[in-house]
């Protein structure tokens, strides 16, 4: 009797669970099946799951028009998402070793301002740092997707947790050795702390390459676009061209899926860890 | 663990710690000054010159920027003043926002953990699915619900039987936006409602189970407050988020009908990026950053543990 309800549960919250994913990527799909219609059946007032005739002529379109150079914008996304999360690691990497390890005067200082900004809504850094970038004239251009973002506190507090769990003899016995701080920092903290790098560097990418706001507004001209900035501009100028819209949410979708397909464990494990352990 | 990785308390003084006595005094700052040096230009500096550029009347494009004080801020509080009643309208977009849009994106993702937390086949799938619109990012949820509630031929109207224009109407555009919102981040809170969940030692619901608790009383008993921490968490980083919301209004609605939908952060936005003017966008960004950081407060003085003292 026992196994049997048991087994009723279980199947019923397989049931709840197998209806709720099916309804959660039931747009994904369609996305993906909308990008493959001609352009009539992307207007059609009668859903189709599967095109048909498929056709590639969506793809074409956007890939051969001259206004939305969409291969330009994904290079811009690869190098903007690629260098921004570079920084973030080679900046906040070495800060948060010493913050955790060394010992220093202004150690606690400089920390608690550091953890503060963490309180700080981002909203009143838009106006100001539109203003510093342009006056390094980096407005319309990719370092300013890059680089400010990388002043955020989040990869130093990330990382710091992590340093602080180090065993400390693997330090001491390299400072036996001869080792100096930078030897000891690259050849034996930075191994043991590969997978919150990578976690970090994953997180940093996809922040990057999914940042909608601030590269609408610093990114002007059609070749100096992100993927994402450059077909929200699209959207406006093709308001009804749905099929070419799916096949623009496809393309940008595609890295971030590989991405999420190869390193799913570590991007959920990483975010959902990272807010708790403050 | 070795004595000497501790660094307070009487120990440290019994045992000199080597890593302190090998290094330059300046070691440490080397260490931190790529870091800082980014942390000072793009959050130290911007922050007070925020605050300055607030108090003039600033346009990226006039040599002259003249001082102005207070004048902008009581703009904004002058119900009368255009920039007044469209930042009021924002705000109040904002709000709209933020009050459906919460409670939803706690009980939900809490509801889909619970159901998730055990051992079973499969649950990796079923969490990475739930998961997977976060990663896309707001463009691309933007274009597809943009489709799907088109009110003409998209699916939702089709599938529901109904004729609402989800992307112009009021109360519609409402439950459409916040309904994207749910499909786009509940995963994220689910995750971490999981992880917490996880966290909670499994000795404290065998006992209660021994002491012959409900399900039900354990559920209020255990878990709940074995979830304080991250429930606070997640409550306070749903109401910035919320408060923060741009990308769904700017590509679903663009704002309509007649800029209800425009949230602040999106006038913020158009008003110092499009309009260059940037005086009054931020010191609207300073009103809204002191409502944000007042909803913090009260979101951690209402959980906090008032068992201890």
């Amino acid at each position: 009797m026992r196994t049997d309800l048991r087994r009723v549960r279980r199947a019923l919250l397989h049931l709840v669970l197998a209806v709720m994913a099916a309804l959660y990527l039931s747009p994904l799909v369609y996305m993906l099946s909308t990008s493959f219609k001609t352009r009539e059946m992307a207007g059609s007032t009668t859903p189709q799951w599967i095109p048909d005739p498929a056709t590639t002529d969506a793809y074409r379109e956007i890939l051969g028009s001259a206004d939305s150079p969409i291969m330009t914008w994904f290079a811009n996304s690869l190098i903007a998402a690629t260098g921004h999360a570079a920084l973030v690691l080679a900046t906040a990497a070495p800060a948060a070793y010493a913050l955790a390890r060394l010992r220093f005067r202004f150690r606690n200082t400089i920390f608690t301002v550091i953890v503060a900004t963490l309180f700080v809504p981002p909203v009143v850094l838009l106006i100001p740092n539109f203003l510093i970038v342009n006056e390094l004239a980096w407005v319309d251009s990719l370092p300013a997707v890059i680089v400010p973002a990388a002043a955020g506190a989040f990869g130093v507090f990330f990382l710091r947790q992590f340093f602080l769990t180090l065993p400390g003899e693997l330090e001491e016995a390299a400072e036996l050795d001869g080792c100096n701080r930078w030897q000891i920092f690259t050849s034996i903290a930075l191994p043991l702390a590969r997978p919150a790098l990578v976690t970090l560097f994953l997180l940093s990418f996809l922040t990057n390459w999914n940042d909608f706001l601030w590269p609408i507004y610093v990114l002007l001209s059609p070749e100096a676009l992100t993927l994402p900035a450059g077909l929200g501009n699209f959207q406006g100028a093709n308001n009804i061209r749905y099929d070419l819209l799916m096949a623009g949410a496809v393309i940008a979708s595609l890295p971030v899926i590989v991405l999420y397909l190869v390193a799913q464990r570590w991007v959920i494990e990483g975010i959902s860890r990272s807010g708790l352990k403050g | 663990m070795s004595l000497l990785t501790r660094t307070e308390g009487p120990v440290r003084r019994a045992v000199p710690a080597p890593s302190v006595g090998r290094m330059r005094w300046w070691t440490p700052y080397a260490f931190l000054a790529p870091y800082l040096a980014l942390f000072a230009v793009f959050m130290v500096v911007p922050i007070g010159f925020g605050f300055w550029t607030s108090l003039h009347e600033w346009d990226i494009n006039l040599p002259a920027k003249p001082f102005v004080g207070l004048g902008n801020y009581a703009d904004l509080f002058d119900p009368g003043s255009v920039d007044g009643s469209r930042f009021w309208t924002a705000m109040r977009a904002t709000g709209i926002f933020t009050v459906a849009s919460v409670p939803i994106l706690i009980v939900l993702p809490l509801a889909v953990a619970l159901l998730m937390n055990g051992r079973f086949r499969g649950r990796n799938v079923y969490r990475a699915v739930y998961f997977a619109p976060y990663v896309l990012g707001v463009a691309v949820v933007g274009f597809v619900w943009r489709y799907l509630l088109d009110g003409n031929i998209g699916l939702v109207n089709h599938y529901l039987g109904l004729d609402v224009q989800w992307t112009t109407d009021v109360p519609p555009v409402w439950i459409a936006l916040v309904g994207v919102t749910v499909w786009w981040t509940l995963g994220l809170n689910a995750v971490i409602f999981l992880a917490g969940l996880q966290d909670i030692p499994r000795e404290l619901h065998e006992a209660a189970m021994v002491d012959g608790a409900s399900a039900w009383h354990r559920f209020t008993a255990v878990t709940l407050p074995g979830l304080r921490p991250v429930t606070v968490f997640v409550v306070n980083a749903t109401i910035l988020a919320s408060a923060n919301m741009f990308g769904q209004s700017y590509l679903i609605t663009a704002g309509a009908p007649a800029d209800q939908t425009k949230t602040a952060i999106y006038l913020i936005a158009e008003t110092g990026l499009r309009q260059f003017d940037m005086g009054t966008a931020s010191a609207m960004s300073f009103v809204l950053a002191a409502f944000l950081m007042l909803a913090s407060a009260l979101v951690f003085g209402a959980f906090r543990d008032r068992r201890t003292p």
